[in-house]
């Protein structure tokens, strides 16, 4: 692992065309395996389902016309932050096949072999993402936000999705196994479950109450979700905005350094 | 493995037939075996504390203050109360489904053939598994009503229904744990069972484990109201939030033995299908 050597600017590939070759290969594998993509697809489906019909009255109670409107984004947004797992899978796979090394070996720009992984984790969220949509159509959702709500809704999942993708790439360059995708997949389940993922924050109290209101998730679930729920407006937009922009460089950071402390 | 091998002897010096005292030695003993493996894979049964109780203090926080409308008083005196048997269903689930992934660890890794190729009790080696997921199922109630309890809930029914949900997490771990025993047994492959969870999952969310059915509606009303997890679960909470009735015994022990015959016979033909087979 200590070969990766900055090539020179001269003989250095084409950045745009690396990304889209690490992009087909993560679609590659999609299609070879897909029983590892399904349950991406159908986890953030059920989610919505169960959660609308379970704690559907919860959120009625605290003002909201249908759960769909609450559950649709939380789960778009979810689903959407599973590309992650399969970029943790993914990278493992290329380390254990020793194609991770070749990676490093390639006359390639050292932030490309970051973003291609983000890149194939934002194609992998489109379908999760459109799924819960088209569900959340079915079942009643309303949109008195417009074609804006699709917006918020795309951008917020998108966010995330860059995020947590970053985050596994870190995680996953400092701790080679697949112990480094389950941390993931924690750290986005208590990230987003420790907001207003369930209910609005005027109906939470206590210990839940305090942390949703400072947890950045909120504001992003709150971008999401205005479009569903009444108006877009900038002012439900930009600590959203604000939000996903910190944890992407901070991600991002964590990715980077990563690389850098496998390289040695 | 050392309960295996302390109890060779045992096993060993009994004379072939079916005898009752000898498949409970070999049960015993795969049983310890079963729950030594699982308390040295402490990472394989944390999930199983963890995430019914993280989800337990989100639903309190989340829906307590739902809890003082009066339809829901009705069911219990707030959602601590309401939830404990909804976490302990969990918990018992996610426990029992792991432990049958062990028993399709164990085929996928030849120990199964190493017990067949001894003198053991074949019906113990599933009953073995079963017994663990018991035992791993009472320590579960007894941990989890004793969280519960130091942040305020309480038992309606004192001890004979502390009694109660300690019998009911054993028959629902015993009835989960044979059906996917049975998963396990047949396909071999540790994949098989756990991709068999997210039925686990619809089910236990398709029931009023963790909300009232009164406050549901439609479909997925009418889904719950014939789930028979809504009604194991119910007979559960209803040892922690009612006075003490006939109801709470029936609804869950009963239907937890009845799921657990259906299970142990599934598990069971489908190890005597594998047998033939070899």
């Amino acid at each position: 692992m200590s070969i990766a050597v900055e090539p020179r600017h001269e003989h250095v590939a084409d950045s745009g065309a690396v990304i889209g070759a690490v992009v087909r290969r993560t679609l590659l594998r999609v299609r070879r395996m897909p029983a590892a993509f399904v349950p991406s697809i159908v986890m953030p489906v059920f989610q919505l389902v169960a959660f609308s019909g379970a704690f559907g009255a919860a959120v009625r109670f605290a003002g909201v016309d249908n759960a769909m409107d609450w559950y649709v984004p939380l789960n778009a947004v979810q689903g959407a932050s599973f590309g992650a797992m399969g970029v943790s899978f993914g990278l493992i796979n290329d380390m254990q096949t020793g194609f991770f090394d070749r990676l490093l070996m390639a006359p390639t720009r050292r932030w490309t072999l970051i973003a291609g992984p983000m890149a194939g984790a934002i194609v992998r969220a489109i379908v999760p993402i459109l799924l819960v949509v088209v569900v959340g159509f079915a079942g009643g959702m309303n949109v008195p936000g417009g074609w804006l709500a699709f917006v918020t809704i795309g951008i917020a999942a998108v966010g995330i999705a860059l995020v947590a993708s970053a985050f596994a790439l870190g995680l996953t360059y400092r701790m080679r196994n697949m112990g480094a995708a389950t941390l993931t997949q924690f750290a986005v389940f208590f990230t987003i479950f420790l907001s207003t993922s369930q209910v609005p924050l005027a109906a939470m109290n206590g210990w839940l109450h305090a942390v949703a209101r400072v947890n950045p998730m909120t504001n992003v679930l709150r971008l999401a979700r205005q479009g569903l729920l009444g108006e877009v407006t900038w002012d439900q937009t930009w600590g959203g905005l604000l939000a996903i922009a910190v944890m992407l460089v901070l991600s991002s950071a964590f990715a980077l350094t990563g690389l850098k402390r496998l390289e040695r | 493995m050392s309960a295996i091998t302390h109890d060779a002897a045992a096993v060993g010096s009994t004379r072939p037939g079916l005898g009752v005292g000898r498949l409970v030695a070999h049960t015993t003993s795969l049983t310890k075996r079963s729950v030594i493996g699982r308390l040295r894979q402490p990472a394989a049964l944390a999930p199983s504390f963890i995430f019914p109780l993280f989800f337990a203090a989100l639903g309190a926080a989340s829906f307590s203050r739902i809890a003082d409308r009066p339809d829901f008083q009705a069911i219990a005196p707030s959602f601590l109360n309401y939830n404990a048997a909804g976490a302990i269903l969990q918990g018992v689930l996610f426990a029992a489904v792991s432990a049958s992934g062990d028993l399709a660890t164990d085929i996928e890794q030849g120990f199964f053939e190493r017990l067949l190729a001894s003198p053991v009790s074949r019906t113990s080696i599933i009953l073995g598994r079963l017994g663990s997921a018991m035992v791993v199922a009472m320590v579960q109630v007894v941990v989890f009503l004793a969280i519960f309890m130091v942040f305020g809930a309480r038992i309606e029914t004192g001890v004979v229904g502390f009694f109660g949900l300690l019998v009911g997490g054993a028959l629902l771990a015993l009835a989960m744990a044979g059906l996917m025993s049975g998963v396990a047994v047949r396909s071999g492959s540790p994949e098989v069972v756990q991709g068999s969870f997210p039925l686990v999952f619809a089910l236990m969310f398709l029931s009023s484990a963790f909300f009232p059915r009164i406050y549901m509606t439609g479909w997925y009303r009418t889904v719950a109201d014939w789930n028979p997890m809504s009604h194991i679960v119910e007979g559960m909470q209803s040892f922690m939030n009612e006075p003490l009735a006939l109801d709470q015994f029936l609804r869950a022990w009963v239907i937890p033995l009845i799921v657990a015959a259906a299970g142990i016979m599934f598990a069971l033909r489908a190890l005597s299908t594998r047998l033939k087979a070899l």
